[in-house]
């Protein structure tokens, strides 16, 4: 199976501290990669490398093949690359479905199109879709900053998943989510996952969470991958249980 | 009466109101009226792209000032109002996207500072050039336009060509926030980072919302000129600047028909307090002050606040 993301020898120091240090790994089409490690380890950080937020001291990254490494956010995003933020993010004053529709907007042509062409373009039905797709019809007209934090976290997914993604990286998308809205996360995420073949890199700190979804996981400390395997293998690897516990 | 409803009748009424305004007031009042169309599509300028795309600037006069005196120079020297028009537009839009350039470095309180230093540029441009702008002296003798055999020579005429001017440019507006733009800008003010990694190109959306806000400055400008006839580069200075954000403000920054509130305080109501003579501009200060400490997102904010409060309580009784 192709390699949809690739990172090589990926390195972000602030001054003298290495966030991330020299981090290589691949991820197949169609996989979902959990993304473990302490606090401070470095996850949030070798996202924000991989989608342009932060520039790399040195490495690469490669989608599809494409080196995209120093490529602005908004781009990736256009190449079908979705996120989630840790912390929520989504437009309080717009209504679910605005968010949703300005979400999918910025896809199809130019931005003269978009003023000038047809005001829809196919993006409303798209966040229809979606709406029905995460449950949220009933808050669709309703503003976003009104809608519990679950609700929001959904959204927030749900806005990732508005790119039409191939490659999706989702920041902690279980903080903060009760258990009945987990368990309807973590299909839709599945059920997205099988149907549109999307790949999936997921860091988060519920474990349950992660050794349900993800296929494999890649555990970071100190800025470097320490472990690699299945859920199963990762549960009783000892450097793991080292890393979090400490000695 | 539900609350759409309700509004398309106030809309009606204040529509109702501009229009008959003109026959009852005297030349004075005529003015002011002008003064506020003008003053409005200055502010609805400001409200895009501060309001809207949530970017600071101190610069709006500056933009009025080159409208002005690109409308000043080409209609006394024999060319149509048009012409200052489509050239001011082009200027002002190609000036405020230059200005915007910082504004993708720097932002809030420092972007308001190199906003302001804009203006004083300008100002000073128009002081000191006097080859071109004649300096402190001023142009005079600004001729009013006439269209297609209608003469706007007097007061009420002008009004109307104003009011036209104003409708065309809210439409304009409306049409352009109602647009995926507009749904960018507004993500660009509440969240630029996550708007980026929503593929919103940040950069230019930033670059374009000053760019439509200078233009609609310039097409105040133009506006302006033949209104006052006689334009001086005090006119354009700070003050000005600093009026149009409390306009942008007072009315509702980030609401469609804010700039309209707030023009209408701005330039009439100093005027209905002079009836206190020495202590007009002390209540008018008051008056904003009272307003911006207990309403912060302004009149229409507040009329907002009310009608929920309303419908709550007809609720309620019901």
């Amino acid at each position: 199976m192709a390699a949809v993301l690739q990172v090589r020898e990926l390195t972000k120091a602030f001054g003298g501290v290495h966030a991330v240090n020299g981090v290589s790994f691949e991820v197949r089409e169609g996989e979902i990669l959990g993304l473990i490690g302490p606090n401070g380890s470095g996850k949030s950080t070798l996202f924000n490398c991989i989608l342009g937020q932060l520039a790399p001291s040195s490495g690469e990254v490669r989608v599809d093949g494409r080196a995209i490494t120093g490529m602005r956010p908004c781009d990736l995003n256009r190449l079908g690359i979705g996120r989630t933020f840790q912390l929520l993010q989504v437009f309080p004053q717009l209504t679910v479905r605005e968010n949703l529709v300005l979400a999918g907007q910025e896809h199809q042509g130019s931005m003269w199109t978009r003023l000038l062409g047809p005001r829809d373009a196919g993006v409303g039905a798209a966040a229809d879709r979606m709406i029905e797709f995460f449950r949220l019809a009933a808050l669709a007209d309703e503003r976003a900053g009104s809608l519990s934090y679950g609700q929001q976290k959904l959204l927030d997914v749900a806005m990732a998943f508005m790119a039409g993604p191939r490659l999706v990286l989702l920041d902690e998308p279980a903080g903060g989510v009760n258990l009945t809205m987990l368990a309807g996360l973590r299909e839709r995420l599945r059920a997205i996952n099988e149907s549109e073949r999307a790949t999936f890199v997921v860091i988060e700190h519920n474990m349950e969470f992660v050794m349900s979804l993800c296929t494999r996981i890649l555990v970071l400390a100190e800025g470097r991958i320490i472990a690699e395997g299945t859920p199963q293998a990762i549960r009783n690897d000892p450097r793991v249980i080292e890393a979090y516990l400490g000695n | 009466m539900n609350g759409k409803r309700g509004l398309s009748l106030i809309f009606l009424f204040s529509i109702g109101v501009l229009v008959a305004a003109p026959f009852g007031l005297k030349p004075y009042g005529i003015y002011l009226l002008s003064l506020w169309a003008v003053m409005t599509i200055a502010a609805i300028g400001l409200n895009l792209t501060l309001g809207y795309a949530g970017q600071i600037s101190l610069a709006q006069a500056a933009f009025v000032g080159i409208g002005a005196y690109t409308g000043a120079l080409l209609t006394t020297n024999g060319w149509p109002l048009g012409a200052a028009f489509a050239l001011a537009i082009v200027l002002c839009f190609a000036v405020g996207w230059l200005l915007g350039y910082p504004a993708l470095r720097v932002a809030h309180h420092y972007l308001a500072f190199v906003t302001l230093s804009f203006a004083t540029l300008v100002y000073l441009v128009l002081r000191n050039e006097e080859w071109l702008t004649k300096g402190v002296y001023g142009i005079t003798g600004i001729p009013r336009p006439t269209l297609l055999g209608w003469s706007t020579q007097g007061p009420v005429d002008f009004y109307f060509f104003c009011l036209g001017v104003l409708a065309l440019t809210s439409l304009a507006a409306w049409w352009l926030l109602r647009s995926p733009w507009g749904r960018a800008f507004t993500a660009l003010r509440e969240n630029p980072v996550r708007a980026l990694s929503l593929g919103v190109d940040t950069r230019r959306y930033t670059l374009m919302a000053f760019a439509i806000g200078s233009a609609l400055g310039g097409v105040a400008g133009v506006l302006y000129a033949p209104l006052v006839q006689f334009i001086e580069p005090n006119a354009f200075a700070l003050n000005l600047s600093f009026n149009l954000l409390l306009m942008v403000i007072v009315g509702g920054a980030g609401r469609f028909f804010g700039p309209f509130l707030g023009a209408a305080v701005s330039v009439l109501l100093p005027e209905w307090l002079r009836f206190s003579e020495g202590l007009y501009l002390i209540l008018y200060a008051t008056f904003v002050m009272v307003l911006l400490a207990f309403f912060p997102s302004g009149l229409l904010g507040l009329a907002e606040r009310a009608q929920r409060a309303w419908l709550r309580s007809s609720k309620s009784a019901s």
